[in-house]
């Protein structure tokens, strides 16, 4: 046995191999499958042809999320409602567990499994869905898988992977008041490029990442793969452990005292290398926001939108060109000066508690600006719950904001929520991509708080900008 | 799977960087409940542009598509991979991949290649003078060839071996049952199972 310095990633590697193929991939042993109904009836199909069934029901756990309505729990579009309801029919057929549109469990898969306790240190959890990534935020090494691995996973609770490259990011410094994980992600992004961590998994450290809640670390370990990496994590202390204490799926007991002493041992070694070290200082950092058509197309909102042509490499000029274009957008311009139709608060990013909680203590006592639509779209029902028994919900509607059921909602172009023509948005998402939002929308990733400023200006904007 | 081995065809110049998965098919395409259909789908909102590449006759039975840095980033969507491969690409070649986009083309018999900026840079500029231009992957080789040069190139050796032999996958996987039942052994008793009460298995199916 090895006495070497080892990262936390190689640890939480080690422990999940099965075994290793003579030429490179190991296969690792899946400890929570999470499912939803866009990127699994194909896997399932798969599984029906050849004659398998799903090895471990038990660690699997469906919810419906990408293609329901936010509105109504009727499904009034017929695609979305027949991939409902073959998900509806391979959970029956299988015994996979499963929260239907409407059910008091239900949300988005990336909220609904940490809240149950689910996901825990030291844990592989993997997802057909690229953001996987913020399940990270536990010490857990967490992916985004497609629908053939999706099927691998079902028939065999695996999943045969090459081992990534280690990467650390630590921030350091203490950034202003009112910033956030979203904001410290945004400044890395633009740093590294939206590809800048690729084939990389990344340990998120320092003091700025310490201090950040179980809601920060998951938006920030949400983001890694808008980062290009494989998965992000946050070695697990004593905020995982009381976030973990009496949810459902969390050891008890004895067991408890056992679980705390193994995940106490999860952390980087002090003289652990790693392939890559990247340093952010986010001293002086304020909240960040996108101009262009990819996360790392960012800057500070009290800064401009600026000029390709003093971009040094070609290809980033050519494609902050075309992300100008698309965006309709001048250099030069101040961020503050660009209006927006339509705010979006959610998504696995930031559809947590504690977003809603920011979102509303600026919203609260205020108004939206005239002609202005907001989305406020709890992550979960748990989420929705809990944030009525605050009142949360009635700040809103005062406010002039909508009320809706939980879901992945306007973060993508599947289910009902969709930008209409030409219009801007501020997104609390996690993709600007073009035609993200509905096929010509234009979209500004900006944190919770940012959001509902913009939302009461009619323009993006800081808390502070407002009267 | 149908073993493979090498292939030769037309190559496609799509000389862009961060084509992301959205672009490759939007998310409202993505509502299918099966893994073929998706070729109409294919960059369909690019495709409004008469211009776009894709749309261009002298174009039309090209097989091999060349893409600039970080190609297919972004969503896990496979539907991304069905598109290219309904379309009629049998290989990708470009300086790098999204990380599940890689994984996923092997998966379907995609080849999905690396090859160095300069290199794809080198292929980019002769298939877009030349519509006819054609590139060779030889995955027993593990090489591409055109114009008279040719690189090797890295791919993953179990997929490699799965593409090669048309072995599937999960197959070769069931032959580590013991292994995989050792481990499910191993695993620490407090790790969290989904029980009825936190999960309820639907009686009916809606």
């Amino acid at each position: 046995m090895s006495t070497a310095a080892t990262t936390l990633i190689d640890k939480l590697w080690r422990n999940a191999v099965v075994c290793t193929e003579p030429d490179g991939p190991d296969l690792l042993y899946v400890d929570l499958h999470l499912v939803h109904e866009a990127t699994s009836p194909q896997a399932f199909d798969g599984l029906r042809l050849a004659g398998r069934g799903v090895r471990r029901p038990d660690l699997t756990l469906a919810v419906e999320d990408h293609n329901v309505p936010t509105d109504s729990l009727t499904v009034s579009d017929a695609l979305s409602r027949e991939q409902l309801q073959a998900l509806r029919r391979n959970c029956a057929e299988h015994g996979v567990g499963l929260f239907p549109h409407g059910h008091r469990r239900q949300g988005v898969v990336h909220v609904v499994g940490p809240e149950l306790g689910l996901v825990q240190p030291g844990m592989t959890v993997v997802c057909g869905d690229s953001h996987t990534s913020t399940h990270g935020a536990f010490g857990a090494l967490a992916f985004g898988v497609g629908t053939s691995d999706v099927e691998h996973v079902l028939a065999t609770q695996t999943v045969a992977i090459q081992q990534p490259r280690t990467m650390s990011v630590e921030f350091t410094g203490t950034p202003a008041h009112g910033v956030t994980a979203k904001d410290l992600m945004l400044a890395l992004i633009t740093e590294i490029g939206a590809n800048g961590a690729h084939g990389h998994i990344v340990e998120y450290r320092g003091e700025a990442v310490r201090s950040l809640s179980m809601e920060g670390r998951m938006t920030m370990c949400n983001l890694s793969v808008e980062a290009g990496a494989r998965a992000g994590l946050i070695a697990p202390d004593e905020t995982t452990f009381a976030y973990l204490a009496d949810r459902p799926g969390s050891p008890s007991g004895p067991a408890w005292e056992d679980a705390l002493a193994h995940w106490r041992t999860l952390t980087t070694d002090a003289s652990a290398l790693f392939d890559r070290t990247v340093t952010v200082d986010v001293s002086g950092l304020t909240p960040w926001v996108t101009w262009g058509t990819n996360p790392g197309q960012a800057v500070p909102l009290g800064g401009a939108v600026p000029d390709p042509e003093t971009l040094a490499d070609p290809q980033e000029r050519a494609s902050a060109r075309r992300a100008l274009a698309y965006m309709d957008l001048v250099p030069g311009t101040p961020m503050r000066e660009i209006g927006i139709d339509t705010v979006f608060i959610g998504s696995c990013t930031n559809g947590r508690l504690e977003d809603l909680r920011a979102a509303a203590d600026v919203l609260r006592g205020r108004r939206v600006a005239d002609g202005v639509r907001v989305l406020v779209v709890p992550g979960s029902m748990d989420v929705r719950t809990r944030a009525e028994e605050e009142g949360l919900n009635e700040v809103f509607t005062r406010a002039g904001a909508e009320w809706r059921l939980p879901g992945c909602s306007m973060c993508l172009g599947m289910n009902s929520d969709r930008l209409p023509g030409r219009q801007r948005c501020a997104s609390t998402s996690n993709r600007n991509y073009e035609g993200r939002q509905g096929p010509q929308a234009r979209t500004h990733l900006v944190s919770p708080a940012i959001a509902a400023a913009t939302a009461v200006a009619g323009r993006l904007a800081l808390p502070a900008d407002l009267p | 799977m149908e073993p493979l081995s090498t292939h030769t065809g037309k190559c496609l110049p799509l000389p862009r960087s961060n084509v992301d998965t959205d672009q490759i098919i939007p998310a409202e395409h993505c509502r299918s409940l099966y893994r073929t259909g998706y070729a109409g789908a294919l960059f369909a909102r690019w495709r409004s542009d008469p211009g776009f590449v894709l749309e261009q006759p002298e174009r039309s039975g090209a097989t091999v598509l060349l893409a600039g840095p970080h190609f297919a980033t972004g969503s896990s969507r496979e539907h991304a991979v069905w598109a290219l491969r309904d379309w009629g690409f049998a290989a990708v070649i470009a300086p790098s991949f999204g990380d599940i986009f890689g994984r996923n083309a092997l998966k379907n018999g995609l080849l999905a290649v690396t090859l160095p900026e300069p290199d794809v840079a080198w292929l980019l500029q002769h298939a877009e003078e030349d519509a006819e231009f054609e590139a060779t992957v030889d995955l027993l080789h593990c090489r591409v060839s055109a114009g008279g040069r040719s690189w090797d190139f890295d791919i993953d050796g179990r997929a490699r071996r799965m593409l090669l032999a048309g072995h599937d996958d999960i197959t070769a996987t069931l032959t580590r049952e013991a292994d995989i039942a050792a481990h499910e052994k191993s695993r620490r008793p407090w790790l969290p199972v989904l029980t009825p009460g936190m999960a309820p298995v639907p009686a009916e199916s809606g």
